[in-house]
């Protein structure tokens, strides 16, 4: 008897809808052994995380809070998926984007609520813009891999945003803390059910739609599209790629720019350092999960939302420590990513050593 | 003499598409079987649940009258079935070597170059192909890449070999070298499952002949037992081969005037030299010529796909010397590449959207910044009934169309524009006889209105039916004009060897 993979002809919607529910359930039962391994029951835990993240109006909002800039940073990452175009600075953009809307907010001198967001907004977007387009130049002049690029921008931006934090923009009143000073009541987005639900969800949401109009039915997202599918192909037709290139990277990073706006602007209401967890590097994860749709995008920020607020309740009930609580996150992803093997393959036990 | 291999009620279905309905035949051990079917009849996917890409739905395969199960092509290499496919799978950036060398069964981690290099170069030798082993794949012609798949399973000492529309990519010369190493293989004992649409060839080289029709196999017939007639009434049954008359009648007025071209390969020599050529409003031009003379350069150099090292294409007062293909589109150039799969689609796409891949601007396909889908649906439909053309299900990528179905798209879309030129490089290629002669139809219905072609194409049957004049070219010159009317095969070949010239037009 032996064991072997075998490339489907096909998969099937059902089986794609299946397998990563199939594969957080396996997830979840592999985590189970490690809770008992701790001590803890896994029902009650799984039942913890449900409840916490979904079960009422304080969790569910927080799930959302969470998702918000994974919507956006991983919209934008699934934009140059579409045309093979590997953003990995994301994280870079979400600092950027951050750093520019606080500009807005603290210098600009605006006091109207609304031109303060549309400053700020544009702001984020033309900071991300850039931190992504020069990758983008550099990739359609002179054929510079992208992926190098994004993502050692990701450490300057982190830098730079250090330097402002810990230097110019320090506010005097913060007790030496790495933060600037707080954004006036103008420059704060609104917030929703008494939670810390703030509108940048629903510009998430917003972006979302869009995004998916830009890229299915406008002629732009027909030339990304056909780019992306074959660049020889799109060449002949007389599209100009290098433009096309330039131009996705760019509003990539300007869609995860506004992810450091939201973040900013809706929660943290300063710049401080280590505005983003990460959220741009999870959002690689998310694109790729979404296969890079818009709705997918959606669904999987949220399960992530789920994820993040889920473990962090798990932490404080059980005093679980930290590092279990990322294990466990790796465990859904390592499945998820499984998942996406079986669609394509299939494992099947043949009789005999030779063939079959 | 012994079944090798029996088939039996296969069926295979795709997600809308019943590919296969229900298959049977058998090849023998030392025989050469062709496949007959029109374009998407299910001759390609055949082959593939043969060597274990896909899995029937139902049916058995039985090989020395044992029933076997593939799970994948290594596994029916294994049992010593190998496959030339209809599209081939090699690393350009490789060389010729490494290509073989990764196919290789058993190759050690720390091998010895020379003993493998021999061992290729005899079957090289035995077979007397001409094949330089260290070249890089990508600057290759397709004929010879080809060459490359075959020597793959020669060396795995395959006992039935498919090969699936083999001639397609091939001058008729390398045809039929092609044919005489195949010939060499029925003598050792191997057995051939050919796939041609190319009824000459058929007649030629075929033992016995399945016919398959809309995924079913509804006759097996042995030599003597077939001709051109009976095949092509049991492959098309009651479908109507389209039925179109030449009407010469070419105006003086030049419409493309080409002076002095040169054009450089990748390897800096002359693919163009010094190369004139006029053509006239309406006409259909055609080009003969050995392929590899500066065909394919022309076709690129016209279309502004590749740049002009001297000399000048003019269009009326423009110069079209130094443009993109955009620019030479607008000024209403079209093309039908050589290579289909890697510029002509975006095979991630469906058929609506390749169809409209260089009009996607035109005014009629959007509303501002958005598409108007309804009017490229319609523009789908519209040509999907009139080239036949067979697609899955609608929204599906066009990468799942067979091969032939591909090609009309790309026809489909070129000849959508009206445009005014046409460079057209062996566009029939891969297509069945109906859509062939419905191919023929539509470009000398161009011609009645005004529409020019540059007609590429190696099948001098064709070139002789359809054109007005015929150029040949050799070794990238203007060797002279021949008229269809009053020349024949043997002065086209004189000349298209540079044996003979003839410059009058
Ligand atoms: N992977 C696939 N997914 C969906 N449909 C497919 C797939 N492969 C083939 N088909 C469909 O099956 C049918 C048969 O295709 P096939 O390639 O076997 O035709 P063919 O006889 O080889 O034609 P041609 O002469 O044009 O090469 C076509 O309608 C095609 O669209
Ligand atoms: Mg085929």
């Amino acid at each position: 008897m032996k064991l072997v993979t075998e490339r489907r002809d096909i998969s099937s919607p059902l089986l794609r809808f299946f397998a990563p529910v199939a594969s957080i359930a396996v997830a979840l039962v592999c985590a189970g052994f490690l809770l008992l391994a701790t001590g803890v029951n896994p029902l009650e835990a799984y039942r913890e995380i449900l409840y916490e993240s979904l079960g009422s109006v304080y969790g569910l909002s927080e799930t959302l809070v969470k998702a918000t800039p994974l919507i956006f940073a991983g919209l934008g990452v699934s934009l140059a998926f579409r045309m093979q175009i590997w953003n990995i600075g994301a994280e870079g953009q979400i600092y950027m984007g951050a750093m520019g809307a606080t500009w807005v907010a603290l210098f600009s001198g605006l006091t109207n609520h609304w031109l303060l967001m549309a400053g700020m907004f544009a702001a984020a977007m033309i900071c991300g813009g850039v931190w992504a387009g020069v990758a983008g130049f550099l990739r359609a002049r002179w054929e510079v891999n992208e992926v190098i690029v994004t993502l050692l921008m990701n450490y300057i931006a982190i830098l730079l945003v250090d330097f402002l934090v810990y230097g110019p923009w320090r506010d005097p009143q913060g007790f030496n803390f790495p933060l600037t000073a707080q954004f006036a009541d103008a420059a704060r987005f609104a917030n929703y059910f008494d939670t810390r639900l703030h509108s940048g969800f629903f510009l998430a949401l917003l972006c979302a739609l869009l995004l998916y109009l830009f890229m299915e039915r406008t002629i732009w997202g027909y030339q990304i599209r056909v780019i992306g599918s074959n660049p020889q192909a799109a060449r002949y037709a007389g599209m100009r790629t290098g433009k096309t290139i330039f131009a996705v990277l760019f509003i990539s990073g300007a869609i995860a720019g506004v992810a450091g706006f939201s973040e900013v602007a809706g929660l943290q209401y300063r710049l401080s350092h280590g505005i983003s967890p990460g959220y741009g590097y999870t959002a690689i994860i998310v694109a790729w999960l979404a296969r890079r749709s818009a709705v997918g995008v959606i669904i999987v920020s949220l399960l992530m939302g789920v994820l993040l607020v889920g473990g962090d309740s798990l932490q404080m009930l059980w005093q679980l420590p930290i590092a279990f609580i990322y294990a466990f996150q790796g465990l859904i992803l390592f499945c998820l990513l499984a998942a996406d093997f079986f669609i394509v393959y299939r494992l099947k036990l043949v009789r005999g050593t030779r063939h079959g | 003499m012994a079944e090798l291999l029996q088939i039996k009620n296969i069926r295979k279905t795709f997600p809308g598409v019943v590919a296969l309905d229900d298959v049977s035949f058998s090849v023998e051990a030392g025989e050469i079987h062709t496949l007959l079917g029109e374009n998407g009849a299910g001759k390609s996917t055949l082959m593939n649940v043969l060597t274990g890409l896909y899995h029937p739905d139902r049916g058995e395969l039985l090989l020395d009258g044992k029933q076997v199960q593939f799970t994948s092509p290594r596994n029916s290499l294994a049992r010593g079935i190998g496959m030339v496919h209809q599209h081939f799978m090699l690393v350009p950036a490789h060389t010729v070597f490494d290509n073989i060398l990764l196919a290789m069964d058993r190759v050690p981690l720390i091998y010895d170059r020379k003993t493998f290099q021999q061992k290729i170069q005899k079957i090289i030798d035995e077979f007397e192909l001409d094949l330089d082993l260290n070249a890089r794949v990508w600057k290759l012609s397709i004929g010879a890449q080809q060459w490359i798949e075959l020597i793959k399973l020669l060396l795995r000492d395959c006992r039935l070999l498919i090969l699936d529309e083999p001639t397609a990519v091939l001058t008729p010369q390398e045809a039929d070298r092609l044919f005489a190493v195949l010939r060499r293989l029925q003598q050792q004992g191997k057995s051939i499952i050919f796939i041609s649409h190319k009824m000459r060839e058929v007649m030629d080289i075929s033992d016995r002949v399945t016919v398959l029709k809309k995924g079913r196999s509804i006759a097996t017939l042995e030599r003597g037992q077939f001709d051109r007639e009976t095949l092509a009434t049991l492959m098309i049954g009651s479908d109507q081969i389209p039925q179109w008359q030449k009407n010469l009648q070419m105006s003086d007025k030049i419409v493309l005037d080409i002076r002095n071209l040169s054009v450089r390969n990748d390897r800096g020599l002359a693919d163009l030299d010094d190369f004139s050529l006029q053509l006239k409003e309406g006409e259909i031009l055609g080009i003969a010529g050995v392929a590899g003379n500066g065909q394919k350069a022309l076709a690129e150099a016209l279309t502004g796909l590749k740049p002009v090292n001297r000399g000048r294409i003019l269009a009326g007062e423009q110069d079209l010397t130094h443009s993109s293909a955009r620019a030479s589109y607008i000024s209403g150039i079209a093309h039908i590449p050589e290579d289909r799969k890697s510029i002509g689609i975006a095979p991630d796409l469906n058929v609506a959207d390749n169809l409209i891949m260089k009009s996607f601007k035109n005014p009629c396909y959007r509303h501002g910044i958005f598409q108007n889908l309804r009017a490229i649906r319609g523009n789908a439909r519209d040509k999907v009934s009139r080239f036949a053309i067979k697609t899955g299900s609608d929204t599906a990528p066009v990468r799942y169309l067979s091969g032939g179905n591909i090609q009309k798209v790309i026809i489909a879309r070129e000849l959508s524009e009206r445009p005014k030129v046409l460079v057209a490089l062996y566009p029939t290629r891969g297509l069945d006889i109906g859509s062939a002669e419905y191919v023929h139809k539509v470009i000398t219905d161009g011609a009645a209105d005004g529409m020019s072609t540059i007609l590429i194409a190696e099948d001098l049957d064709e070139l002789l039916k359809l054109c007005d004049r015929i150029a040949v070219i050799f070794r990238g010159r203007l060797i002279g004009y021949a008229d269809p009317r009053t020349t024949t095969r043997e002065e086209i070949g004189l000349m298209m060897s540079g044996e003979k010239r003839r410059i009058a037009s």
